[in-house]
């Protein structure tokens, strides 16, 4: 197995990093989607983080990797009675990736071709969000994929369950997976729906400073050259940053947000005119999760600010002839809300 | 014509080196796009690298249509059920391991197969999970992606150009263009310079100017200069050298870097106040202005970046000098289909299910008036055959063969997307009479002329206080030639609300599915706000945010000045939306369409 450019060597895109760590360290977020060119990192930073994760505790033999602690939610086979031992292995958080082009019976599963000829027998073989289960599903060119993709996902996103009725098969399974996408907008728009799921968004660009260029080339070149001991030199910085996400982790149900913060949130909200409550929402979960990384007990108005980019950028109604950007409004507001 | 000769020599001359540069580190290197049509000349080159590949290594070749199957390897169905037992078929990319994947008509790849080869190439090995089994082998290895496609827009997909170092085109050449090189070198010692490349030495400062490069030809991609440091360091083994020197970066410039180029160096300083205020719209920098009279590229070393004043000038200049001539339209077809966000043909094509070229099947009812299958039917039909012969009662005949609903497979296509010409005429009083009638003229011409192409057509007046779409798209050719008959003139000049409404009809076409395309017939003088209130100032500058909206749109536009004289504010407004800008002062319907139609082809390549 080729080893995965390590996640701390990344130059830059500090943002991409910091909305892909506040993901995984809260998986009910809503995942992150990176726009951005071409060559900015953006798929090396998904499969950086996938390494990244710390191993998780899944049941042996189960296709939907259940988590052997809890039933409730898991795969018929893994739910039913099980007085008897579960045997359960650690096994790596699966970062899935969904090819452009994906068939429809490869990401939900099908019929198991191999059995139907050889036994003539009717087996469902699970699919690529079989496989995603409490992982993450990454999109890359999320913006062209197909309509009937999109839909699929977003009715498997919203319901945390992959429903199959087809070819005579009727499976239920769980399919709860972090949903992170990745595009470059200049080759098409996100339709609003998918757009609207995604819990952060980030913007990559190509850094402007030749030297945080250079110093990207610089590494990415000695990575390539001796993958094994670029990674051993980041092997310290990318453990502590492992056993910072399991921190967070448990942390996360535990932190408050005062009325205050909330109310202020609110006021950020209104004044920026995002659709519905998610911002809001998400606004403040995704507080709490960068709160969880800094070892805070409450999340504050410093921890929302972190994150108020990512989690509302993409909200805002669009104005063509607002020549301002999201972000610029963003800030104005977050400037006018801190007071 | 000694001038194309010798242009032709040192084409096959870096085509040459550059076969022997992915021999050297294959891997590395990521691969080539070859634009070259079947021949000696791809024959001659393919030969070359064969010949520089270690002994033994793979070239294989993987067919336009290549499947999931046969890409990644899966389960070998005929010998799984003859053995009875799982056996495992290796896949083209992992059987190329070490040595080159040619794909043919790669212009024509899917985006599947062109994602499967794109993570190949950046992890170097492949893993997935297929008919139960899990693959992973490694895979490495440079593509050969050989581009025949004739358009400018018919490039193999972006994913993979983006990841391969070199882009030869060598269309041009003939087999007399061979002879020119063959013989008169020496082979490189291709086998002393593989096992020199790990111990070349890299200059501190060499990435540095590698970089700078990419930034001053816009140049974004972190790959680029990636790329160009592995091309230069197998240069430098190659020649024998022990450390990376000026002249094998300066080649690297050139084979890599120069054909990415989106632009030529800034002149002057450009203006970036406004890069900071629109993060939504990343556009690449406006070529220099001075394009149409200065062909050849200039030579001022760009002091004007703030601290990038280590700029080497010879690796810019050897970059710069590989830019042939022709390339500014080029460099403008480029930033143009990033702007458009037409890299490949992602945005121009579409899925149909009734016509255009087919892309696969999928699951779907026959009867709604789309195709069937029948390959794909039987296919998804046969591993079942065995368990509905056991479920049907035995007093029932029984077909031979037992097709079910599930089983239907339809036909899908793609087809190209058909253009939607929208008209936008100053209809106000500031636009004569007289010249209103000549663009209606103009008008009617044209649409003839996209009623041959059943092409669709939209007409938008603006005068008074506001925009109306007279005339909705439409290929009816007799209903729009009785709206302009009724066009009215007069009245103040709302500039604004014209684009603006423009603008909102082109995104409503782009939504249906076809290309609209905008012709803009006016002074560019505004002096109507968008709330419809006086004011010519501020009509002038709304005027101008609705022309660049149109630009961030990536809308094709031609903008036809119909005043007495060339209008500078014309000209400006042409900047701004990003069209092409055509002055016909005092002309007539003829000569307005003539140049309309003209500069439609053109209008694809040329932008300001």
């Amino acid at each position: 197995m080729a080893r995965p450019f390590p996640f701390t060597a990344i130059v830059g895109q500090e943002e991409m990093k910091n909305a892909l760590l506040v993901a995984a360290v809260d998986p009910t977020l809503g995942g992150v989607l990176i726009f951005g060119d071409r060559g900015t990192g953006k798929s090396t930073a998904v499969r950086a983080l996938a390494q990244l994760l710390p191993e998780m505790k899944a049941v042996e033999g189960c296709p939907y990797h259940c988590d052997p602690a809890r039933t409730a939610g898991a795969c018929p086979k893994c739910s039913g009675d099980s007085k008897a031992k579960i045997a359960s292995h650690m096994i790596p958080v699966p970062v899935v990736d969904l090819p452009l082009g994906a068939t429809e019976d490869r990401v939900v599963g099908a019929l198991d071709i191999e059995r139907a000829l050889a036994h003539g027998e009717k087996a469902f073989e699970p699919g690529l969000l079989a496989r995603a289960n409490r992982g993450f599903l990454y999109i890359d060119e999320v913006n062209l994929l197909e309509d009937h993709l999109v839909d699929l996902l977003l009715d498997v996103a919203a319901s945390g369950e992959n429903v199959v009725e087809r070819e005579g098969l009727s499976v239920r399974h769980p399919a709860r997976f972090v949903l992170v996408g990745s595009g470059n907008p200049e080759e098409g728009e996100l339709r609003p729906q998918l757009l609207d799921r995604f819990g952060l968004s980030v913007d990559v660009k190509t850094p402007t400073d030749i030297a945080t260029r250079v110093e990207a080339v610089k590494r990415r070149d000695a990575f390539d050259r001796d993958p094994a001991a670029f990674a051993a030199a980041f092997a310290a910085d990318e453990e502590r940053l492992r056993k910072k996400i399991t921190a967070a982790k448990k942390l996360v149900p535990t932190i408050d947000v005062a009325d205050e913060t909330r109310r202020r949130v609110a006021e950020l909200c209104v004044a920026l005119g995002t659709d519905g409550l998610r911002g809001e929402l998400t606004l403040l979960r995704a507080a709490r999760s960068v709160a969880a990384l800094e070892k805070a007990h409450t999340a504050t108005m410093t921890h929302v600010k972190a994150i108020a980019m990512p989690a509302l950028r993409h909200r805002l109604r669009r104005n063509p002839l607002d020549e301002v950007g999201s972000g610029v409004r963003i800030e104005r507001a977050l400037i006018e809300v801190m007071g | 014509m000694a001038d194309e000769n010798a242009r032709s020599a040192v084409i096959w001359k870096d085509a040459l080196v550059a076969a022997d540069l992915i021999a050297v580190d294959p891997a590395g290197l990521g691969g080539v796009v070859l634009r070259a049509g079947p021949g000696p000349v791809r024959d001659a080159w393919l030969a070359r690298l064969r010949a520089g590949l270690p002994k033994g290594a793979p070239v294989l070749r993987a067919p336009t249509d290549v499947g999931d199957g046969e890409l990644l390897g899966g389960l070998d169905l005929s010998a799984t059920l003859s053995s009875g037992r799982t056996v495992a078929q290796r896949g083209l990319l992992a059987r190329s391991h070490g040595g080159v994947l040619l794909v043919a008509m790669a212009e024509r790849l899917a985006q599947t197969p062109a994602a499967h080869i794109a993570a190949a190439i950046d992890a170097g090995e492949i893993v997935a999970e297929r008919d139960g089994l899990t693959i992973c082998s490694e895979a490495r290895l440079a593509v050969i992606a050989i581009d025949e496609g004739l358009e400018e827009d018919d490039r193999p997909p972006a994913a993979l150009r983006e990841r391969t170092a070199f882009q030869l085109d060598l269309r041009g050449l003939t087999h007399r263009d061979l002879g020119l090189q063959d013989g008169d070198q020496p082979r490189p010692d291709i086998t002393a310079a593989r096992s020199r490349l790990a111990s070349i030495i890299t200059p501190d400062s060499l990435i540095e100017v590698l970089c700078t490069t990419c930034a001053a030809l816009g140049v974004g991609s972190a790959r680029a200069p990636l790329l160009a440091l592995k091309a230069a360091r197998a240069a430098a083994a190659l020649a024998g050298r022990d450390v990376i020197s000026d002249e094998d970066s300066a080649l690297a410039a050139r084979l890599v870097i120069a054909p990415r180029a989106l632009h030529l160096p800034p002149a002057h300083a450009p203006d970036d106040e406004q890069a900071d205020a629109e993060p939504e719209t990343p556009e690449p920098e406006q070529p220099p202005e001075d394009q149409d009279s200065d062909q050849s590229p200039p030579n001022q070393p760009d002091d004007d970046k703030g601290d990038v004043r280590t700029l080497d000038d010879t690796v810019l200049e050897a970059a710069l000098a590989a830019l042939p001539p022709g390339l500014l339209a080029q460099l403008q077809a480029n930033a143009q289909r990033l702007r458009a966000g037409q890299t490949g043909k992602v945005g121009e094509a579409q899925n149909t299910v009734k016509r255009g070229r087919p892309i696969g099947a999928r699951r779907g009812d026959p009867r709604s008036g789309v195709r069937l299958d029948l390959l794909h039917t039987l296919r998804a039909a046969a591993p079942w055959q065995r368990l509905r012969k056991r479920t049907v009662a035995e007093d029932i005949v029984r077909p031979s063969l037992e097709i079910r609903r599930d089983d239907f497979r339809i036909k899908r296509f793609r087809d190209r997307k058909q253009t939607t010409t929208i008209f936008l005429v100053d209809a106000s009083g500031s636009a004569a009479l007289e010249r209103l009638g000549e663009a209606k003229g103009a008008v009617e011409l044209l649409l003839a002329d996209c009623y041959i192409r059943r092409d669709e057509v939209a007409l938008i007046a603006f005068r008074g206080v506001g925009a109306d779409i007279l005339l909705p798209p439409t290929r009816s050719l007799h209903r729009a030639k009785k709206e302009l008959a009724a066009l009215p003139g007069g009245g103040g000049t709302p500039l604004a609300a014209g684009i603006m409404a423009a603008g909102l009809l082109a995104d409503e076409v782009r939504r249906k599915g076809r290309t609209p395309t905008l012709v803009l017939i006016t002074d560019g003088r505004a002096n109507v706000t968008r709330e419809g209130l006086g004011g010519r100032a501020q009509a002038q500058n709304e005027a101008g945010i609705a022309a660049r909206s149109i630009k961030a749109q990536g809308l094709r536009t031609l903008l036809v000045d119909n005043s007495n004289r060339p209008e500078p504010r014309a000209g400006q407004l042409a900047d701004d939306m990003g069209a092409l800008y055509l002055p016909l002062p005092r002309a007539n319907s003829q000569m307005i369409s003539n140049a309309v139609r003209a500069s439609a082809p053109a209008a694809q390549a040329v932008r300001r």
